[in-house]
């Protein structure tokens, strides 16, 4: 059983490059900074080394951080520019029982995150959420279609916190 | 005058057929199910991909009942999210309020008494019990044995009875509030609930004998829709999914929340008694031995309860702090996890929930590789889904 502290220190002397901070402070949760397109190399670690063996991938959720520049467009409608989308991972051990929360930061205009769903098959379709609903481009990730949204759907992404409601959808009026 | 021999020879020149040898020419086909099957249980469509009747993939497509729960609750506040809860799980409202309780109330750092804890328990079994006999009931009747259906029925409306006793509502509760409950319970409540567990524990045996040991029912789940223990945590599995597998895991013993350490109980798991370790028969069986311990715990929780008030902790004005929490609690199917990130204002920044049908379901196409087309039916019934949870 291992802190995140300990862990983090494990990291930081495998891949100094690609990990970045230990976030601490928060009321309930502290989190390790990854790079993104590392991600998949490092969860494979996480997941073989000895002394870690995260064998379930507990939760994969994708965040828009909104930490970009404000800006309203031609409409008046507000949207966001620069800045990142976030993907949490909450990973879990049931051999050794501790727990690890980590978070991969893309930039918005090209959110690219390296795949885990063949590290754990249960990220497959978490990853497709993600992608559906916050536009987060899983590389190398086995089929990366929409799974919530109808397949067609093609206004944008609906938990960004600058999306608008389309006015129409198919040539059909959107009530509001 | 046609030359019908001569016109046979260039059909099956043209075709490339050659009947003689036996060199038929096959081809993989697919075959839509649902989404309006009775045995997908909501709207489910699964995509075949067979060879004969042998099943190469599954291939299923969700998103039917998606009502946008997610962006729903970043314009609430975060008690009014509540309601919104109730209709993910809709066959267990009660334990999905209890985890985003407990979840906030962890965010925020409430103390909630603990009458309100013992209530919340029982309330909670009772949900496990009610919702594992839907799984046994409609899984029976997705084989054929229509009758333990209406037995498993005839229990969960008792149950249903005694939630409309404490909260005038029998399947969307709106009861379980942040730091408390809603009302406390009715002056009769206590003797219902007893009585209840007295008359349930020998059904348990009835549906034994009527279903669990029955031969057909055996021939169609054991030795169906394997799940190695391995491939099992792999997938996410969680629940009396896993624990079919072979694990002994409960959130309620392995991460505990609310009062369960206070409580005797054991966990059950798979033994591949009728065939082998982790098939449908296990999946079921699983269920059927967790509805005796939900009673033990209830026996326990029903006599200790002790009085109090039960809306003294709920907050007026619920602002969390500015962070994230990822909370899970044991739901009748698995983990249900709660990530809520607060920015500090009253409106969640970001809830996500992790339902355990929506990473349970996702295995699917694993477990029904091989199987012929009836077993989809036996495979999906045994992992027990709801749409509302998978969907959101």
């Amino acid at each position: 059983m291992k802190t995140t502290e300990e862990i983090y220190k494990i990291l930081k002397e495998k891949y100094p490059e690609s990990t970045g901070d230990l976030i601490t402070g928060q009321p309930v949760e502290e989190f390790i900074s990854i790079a993104p397109l590392k991600i998949s190399e490092i969860c494979l670690f996480l997941r073989d080394n000895e002394e870690l063996l995260f064998d379930n991938l507990m939760n994969l959720s994708g965040v828009d951080d909104a930490n970009g520049e404000n800006k309203k467009d031609e409409t008046g409608a507000n949207t966001i520019e620069g800045g990142t989308l976030g993907v949490f991972y909450h990973l879990e051990s049931t051999k050794l029982r501790h727990k690890l929360t980590i978070k991969a930061a893309a930039p918005r205009e090209n959110p690219e995150v390296a795949s885990v769903a063949e590290i754990w098959y249960c990220a497959n379709w978490h990853e497709r959420e993600a992608f559906d609903l916050y536009g987060i481009n899983f590389l190398n990730h086995p089929d990366l279609r929409r799974i919530l949204m109808p397949y067609d759907w093609d206004a944008g992404y609906p938990l960004r916190k600058d999306y608008k409601n389309p006015e129409f959808y198919q040539g059909m009026k959107v009530p509001y | 005058m046609l030359d019908f021999e001569s016109e046979k020879e260039m059909i099956t020149e043209e075709n490339n057929i050659d009947y003689k040898s036996g060199n038929i020419k096959t081809e993989e086909m697919v075959l839509n199910m649902g989404p309006q099957h009775p045995s997908t249980h909501g709207v489910l469509r699964l995509e075949l991909e067979l060879d004969g009747e042998i099943i190469l993939n599954v291939i299923p497509h969700i998103g039917y009942l998606h009502r946008c729960f997610e962006k729903h609750c970043e314009a609430m506040t975060y008690p009014q999210v509540i309601p919104y809860t109730d209709r993910m799980d809709y066959l267990a409202s009660m334990y999905n309020e209890f985890g985003y309780a407990v979840a906030v109330e962890r965010l925020c750092s409430i103390e909630i008494p603990e009458r309100v804890e013992y209530i919340r328990v029982i309330m909670g079994e009772f949900q496990r019990i009610a919702s594992h006999l839907v799984a046994l009931g409609t899984y029976g009747a997705d084989i054929g044995a229509v009758t333990p259906f209406l037995f498993c029925f005839r229990d969960r409306e008792k149950i249903l009875s005694l939630f409309e006793m404490t909260c005038g509502a029998r399947l969307l509760y709106n009861y379980i509030w942040i730091g408390g409950v809603s009302h406390d319970l009715h002056p009769d409540f206590i003797r219902l609930a007893k009585e209840f567990v007295t008359y349930f524990k020998p059904k348990i045996k009835e549906l034994n004998d009527l279903l669990t040991n029955n031969k057909i029912f055996i021939q169609r789940t054991a030795n169906v829709g394997v799940m190695p223990l391995e491939t099992a945590i792999n997938y996410g599995f969680t629940g009396p999914n896993l624990r079919a597998s072979g694990l002994k895991w409960d959130l309620r013993r392995d991460d505990p929340y609310s009062i369960y350490n206070k409580f005797d109980f054991d966990i059950p798991i798979g033994d591949g008694r009728m065939g082998t370790v982790g098939d449908s028969w296990d999946r079921y069986y699983v269920r059927v031995l967790e509805m005796e311990q939900s009673l033990k715990i209830l026996e326990q929780a029903l006599n200790q309860i002790p009085e109090g008030d039960v809306t003294s902790a709920v907050p007026k004005r619920v602002k969390p702090p500015v962070g994230q929490i990822y909370s899970r609690v044991e739901n009748p199917r698995g983990e249900l996890g709660y990530f809520i990130m607060s920015n500090g204002t009253v409106n969640p920044y970001r809830i996500k929930v992790r339902g355990p049908s929506f990473v349970n379901l996702s295995a699917l196409g694993e477990l029904c590789r091989g199987h012929m087309i009836a077993d989809v039916i036996a495979i999906l019934g045994s992992i027990d889904i709801v749409l509302g949870d998978v969907d959101r």
